[in-house]
């Protein structure tokens, strides 16, 4: 479904990105982690094309991501990004509507029954007319995952969606995602909530200086790292301090 | 004082006639700068090169050159080239174009004030130029501006006094001929002053209400 080969970038002098190739399949979930400045978020603007790629391939439902491309490939892969970034001159439901509306051209009324049932799956129905900056953290991140479903994408990417809340709203939206993973939703997730990774990943894939330094199926990944880097950087994971 | 009082009731009907010519005036050339400004600022946005430097040619020959010049040039040098604007509509275009340059910049302040990572969450969904400005950039662009562009209202009320060179009898205009048929100077003066003042304080007390309801954001 996303498949990536020998993808690299650089901004400037700095390569970011330096050989980077995974697969993810229909339907699987995996999960980016590691360090800050590694390059896990630029590798997912790079799949929906926010960001260019310098070299290599990147093909989404075996369409090769490229300026032309970039339409059909936004229409198939959603973000949800780490501050929300939800557009706060319109209330949750305008917001969730705004992809459908005008982007994809739906009637206001199709697009607004199906951003209630959207609303309803991520416990924010009774908040439909709230504007985001009345919204907790939490609250606004399940706002922003119901925009990204809202354009029935064929994958998500969820840039560390949890990673600027209070602790205290992390569970609401992890719920969240784990019933997408479990509906069956194709997602990659750039996070460092271990328990999430274990209990919903396919894969993980571990991204050291640019490059996917170790991957494999989340429980073996977790239990049994093959690197030296890898268990170092899960033990500082799991045991902050 | 009572002598002040009795020539002020004398000249006052004249002057008010005079500043709603002026304000008429500043509302027409407010509507063109603010059409023109946007124009030209969303051409030095576009991604057509020539039209960004086509906008930055134009902003820099109207900067370059003072209003009372450009007003002579459309009411005196247009007319040889067989377009013969009547005063008043000379002067809407003069002022309006001269104002525009400042309205791109009030605009381009607030447009670029818009958060980028909004601007990513619209390109994200699929929008392309048109509709990221019409759905994200603009709404959340302009009432930024909207502090700035009060400011340069206040200025080009009081600048639209220059139209009174070109025979519009507005407020400036209608004072000085007053004053030359009465020699009242110094009364004429004054109460035009005051006649400006009038009409300039409210709008700077919208544009803190602006500023305030703002920040507030
Ligand atoms: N637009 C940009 N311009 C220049 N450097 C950037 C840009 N975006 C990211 N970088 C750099 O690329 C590196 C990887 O960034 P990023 O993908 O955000 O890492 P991560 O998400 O793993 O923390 C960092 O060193 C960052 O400073
Ligand atoms: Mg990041």
């Amino acid at each position: 479904m996303i498949r990536l080969r020998g993808v690299r970038k650089s901004f400037g002098e700095r390569d970011v990105l330096r050989d980077v190739s995974f697969d993810v399949a229909a339907g699987e979930v995996a999960c980016l982690i590691g360090p800050s400045g590694s390059g896990k978020s630029t590798i997912l603007r790079c799949i929906n094309g926010l960001e260019s790629h310098d070299a290599g391939t990147i093909e989404v439902d075996g369409v090769a991501v490229t300026p032309q491309s970039l339409p059909q490939v936004r229409a198939a892969v959603s973000m949800v990004f780490q501050r929300f970034n939800l557009f706060p001159h319109r209330t949750a439901l305008d917001n969730i509507i705004e992809g459908p509306v005008h982007v994809l051209g739906q009637p206001v009324a199709k697009a607004t029954a199906r951003a209630m049932a959207l609303l309803e799956r991520v416990g924010m129905a009774s908040h439909a007319q709230a504007f985001p900056r009345h919204l907790s953290g939490g609250q606004q991140q399940r706002i922003g995952i119901a925009r990204a479903l809202a354009m029935e994408p064929r994958a998500i990417l969820l840039d560390e969606p949890t990673s600027a809340l209070d602790p205290e709203r992390v569970g609401e939206v992890l719920k969240v995602m784990r019933d997408l993973a479990d509906g069956g939703m194709t997602m990659i997730v750039v996070t460092h909530e271990i328990a999430f990774a274990r209990e919903a990943a396919d894969q993980i894939l571990f991204v050291d200086g640019g490059t996917i330094a170790e991957q494999g199926p989340a429980a073996e990944f977790l239990s049994n790292p093959k690197t030296d880097r890898t268990r170092l950087f899960l033990s500082r994971v799991r045991h902050p301090l | 004082m009572q002598e002040f009082l009795a020539d002020a009731a004398l000249f006052l009907p004249v002057l008010l006639r005079g500043l709603g010519m002026t304000l008429l005036l500043t509302a027409a050339a407010l509507a063109v700068s603010i059409a023109l400004g946007l124009l030209w600022v969303l051409m030095g946005y576009a991604r057509f090169a020539p039209l960004r430097w086509i906008s930055r040619a134009i902003i820099n020959v109207i900067r370059g050159i003072p209003i009372i010049v450009q007003l002579f040039c459309i009411y005196f040098v247009l007319p040889e080239w067989g377009l013969d604007l009547p005063p008043f509509a000379a002067g809407v275009l003069g002022l309006g174009l001269a104002y525009s340059v400042y309205q791109a910049e009030n605009f381009r302040g607030g447009l670029s004030s818009v958060d980028k990572d909004l601007i990513e969450a619209g390109t994200m969904l699929g929008m392309t130029w048109p509709v990221l400005m019409r759905r994200v950039v603009l709404p959340l662009g302009i009432p930024a501006a909207l502090p700035s562009l009060g400011n340069t209202t206040i200025m080009l009320l009081k600048d639209s006094s220059i139209a009174s060179t070109i025979t519009i009898a507005e407020l400036t205009r209608a004072g000085q001929l007053l004053a030359i048929s009465t020699f009242k100077n110094g009364t004429v003066y004054l109460l035009i002053a005051l006649l400006y003042l009038a009409a300039s304080l409210p709008m700077a007390a919208a544009v803190r209400a602006l500023e305030r309801r703002f920040a507030r954001k």
